[in-house]
């Protein structure tokens, strides 16, 4: 028994210091953004010092030159706003074609599973064609793209969901004199709620990172997110600014530290839930 | 019941479909068609048959991305599945700290791929300047730059999955076993890999997949240099789009591959893994 307690004891001590490995990366960022730019290159793993300390400076020239903070409130317009729309357009449809069993219905079924697959390389040319076209290069129709290429996962997911609810509640709600859309609102959003957490969380993590499909879709002279305007910093744009980059990454990772840590638990459950779905 | 709900379908079904129709159907059956054309916009798109896929074939630089990412792919499905095997073993052994490690691995999870590329480009030049040299004038130090960052960032997501997978292992199956006389690695060998089967399925086809699929990480961290030798199929694809005028239709036709690809070692991945799965 002794001799577990100190395997523990050790166990312990050991992930203690892979953890502070681990966070180490973001440190180094943290304490660099503090530094003045011309010395970041030179020593990264440096503490600032009296000669090198430069304050708030490298945040002030992120938000003042390089919009940061609009770019934050585009991102966050963007995923709130399409995550909103994919879990209630998804669930919706996800309901009918479980419930509506014809050629058509299992055809979209086997279409939303074949998205999934799909490698974002494969249509992004002719996507940003067609959002060209059409003129959704904006916010507003990229909520619009979104529902469209992250369907395939959210409906997957809520059909899952949905053939594990026994019919007949949503047969007796019927019978009661529910309309198919009351029945759906008030009998099965509500047993669905633990999938609209999972189907959020994945869809916020891949909407709120992703720089590929808006970089491709939104015109960028307007609006930039923030994936973009981090790579347009480091683009080949004049010189480049090494200390508000720093200060860049580190408002960008605050956000999803903040939204982690408050939310962690429905995290981690909707990552178990969608992998074993997945 | 079923005719009640048919008659709402203009509600429960229509907005999906359009949007799923113009951002995944339309895209993609355009995609096919013009892998088939040479093409500047859809316009003026003229059918030349199979002499994309032929360039895209004779194109050195696609070749050497393509044994590139699938060698990345490989080393890092092992690198991530296997340390993240051993973590999630070490922390459901009630170890002091647990969920406070589990937070941390999993964090990196969560934060972009352009924004990790740049973290961690900072973290690598760091290291090599002593040495005189650059993550950008080798491509093997992009290669395990690579692998670093997406373990570093993956780990903790396959080792949620883990977890997951152990804690469902029936406690009664492995007292039997060490009733029984099995050692510790009998144990993991004989008894607890075959019942992870299918969380060792789903963290390995994740892996292999997003191995392939990586873009963000690769454009940020190293952006193809030295000369593309470090570029990945992903962004050898986006560069034959944007980068050279004239090979849309190339570009295209290596995207046709690309998805084949990653659908094919998606399956075989998928079947290789499936048939060692046990009934519980």
């Amino acid at each position: 028994m002794k001799r577990k307690q100190r395997m523990n004891r050790l166990g312990t001590g050991l992930f203690t210091f892979i953890s502070i490995f681990y966070v180490l990366p973001v440190v180094v960022v943290l304490f660099n953004s503090f530094k003045k730019k011309s010395y970041i290159n030179l020593e990264p793993f440096k503490l600032p010092n009296e000669t090198t300390f430069t304050g708030l400076d490298n945040y002030a020239t992120a938000i003042n030159q390089y919009d940061f903070l609009k770019a934050v409130g585009w991102t966050v317009f963007i995923t709130v706003g399409s995550v909103i729309v994919i879990l209630l357009c998804t669930s919706m449809c996800a309901w009918f074609i479980t419930r509506v069993r014809t050629r058509v219905t299992r055809a979209i079924y086997i279409l939303c599973v074949f998205s999934m697959v799909v490698p974002f390389q494969m249509v992004m040319f002719t996507l940003s064609l067609v959002t060209d076209r059409l003129g959704l290069g904006t916010p507003w129709g990229l909520i619009i793209i979104y529902l469209g290429f992250g369907a395939g996962l959210a409906v997957f997911m809520f059909c899952g969901f949905v053939k594990s609810i026994p019919i007949e509640i949503e047969e007796a709600a019927m019978i009661d004199g529910c309309s198919p859309i009351r029945t759906f609102f008030s009998v099965v959003l509500p047993i669905m709620k633990p999938t609209y957490i999972s189907v959020g969380i994945l869809e916020t993590m891949w909407i709120w990172n992703d720089f590929l499909l808006p970089y491709l879709t939104l015109d960028i002279k307007k609006y930039k997110t923030i994936s973009i305007v981090i790579q347009y910093m480091k683009g080949s744009y004049g010189r480049v600014d090494m200390g508000a980059i720093m200060a860049a990454l580190i408002m960008a990772v605050i956000p999803v530290v903040i939204f982690y840590l408050s939310c962690q638990k429905h995290i981690i459950k909707g990552v178990a839930a969608g992998a074993v779905k997945g | 019941m079923e005719k009640a709900i048919k008659r709402y379908f203009p509600i429960f079904l229509l907005p999906t479909l359009i949007a799923f129709t113009i951002g995944f159907i339309v895209p993609f059956i355009m995609g096919i068609w013009l892998s088939f054309c040479e093409f500047t916009t859809v316009t003026d798109a003229t059918f030349v048959g199979l002499s994309n896929y032929i360039k895209a074939f004779q194109d050195p630089i696609f070749l050497h991305s393509f044994w590139y990412t699938a060698l990345f792919a490989v080393v890092s499905l092992v690198v991530i599945n296997v340390i993240a095997f051993a973590i999630a073993l070490a922390l459901t052994q009630k170890l002091r700290g647990t969920n406070i490690f589990r937070t941390v691995f999993f964090m990196p999870n969560l934060i972009g791929g352009i924004v990790l590329g740049y973290i961690w480009q900072l973290i690598f030049n760091g290291l090599l300047a002593p040495m005189a040299t650059a993550l950008n004038l080798n491509e093997w130090y992009g290669f395990w730059g690579l692998i670093i960052l997406v373990a570093w960032q993956q780990i903790g997501y396959m080792m949620i999955i883990y977890i997951a997978g152990l804690q469902s292992i029936p406690g009664d199956v492995m007292e039997a076993a060490a009733i029984d006389g099995a050692s510790g690695p009998q144990r993991l060998f004989k008894v607890t890999i075959p019942m992870m089967m299918p969380s060792i399925t789903i963290c390995t086809f994740l892996s292999v997949v997003n191995g392939f699929k990586l873009f963000d990480q690769n454009l940020s961290l190293t952006a193809g240099e030295p000369s593309k030798m470090s570029e990945m199929l992903a962004l050898n694809i986006y560069n034959t789009f944007y980068g050279r005028t004239g090979w849309e239709g190339v570009g295209q036709a290596k995207a046709v591959v690309f998805f084949i690809l990653v659908v094919a070692i998606g399956l075989i991945q998928l079947k290789a893994t499936r048939s060692k799965e046990v009934q519980q």
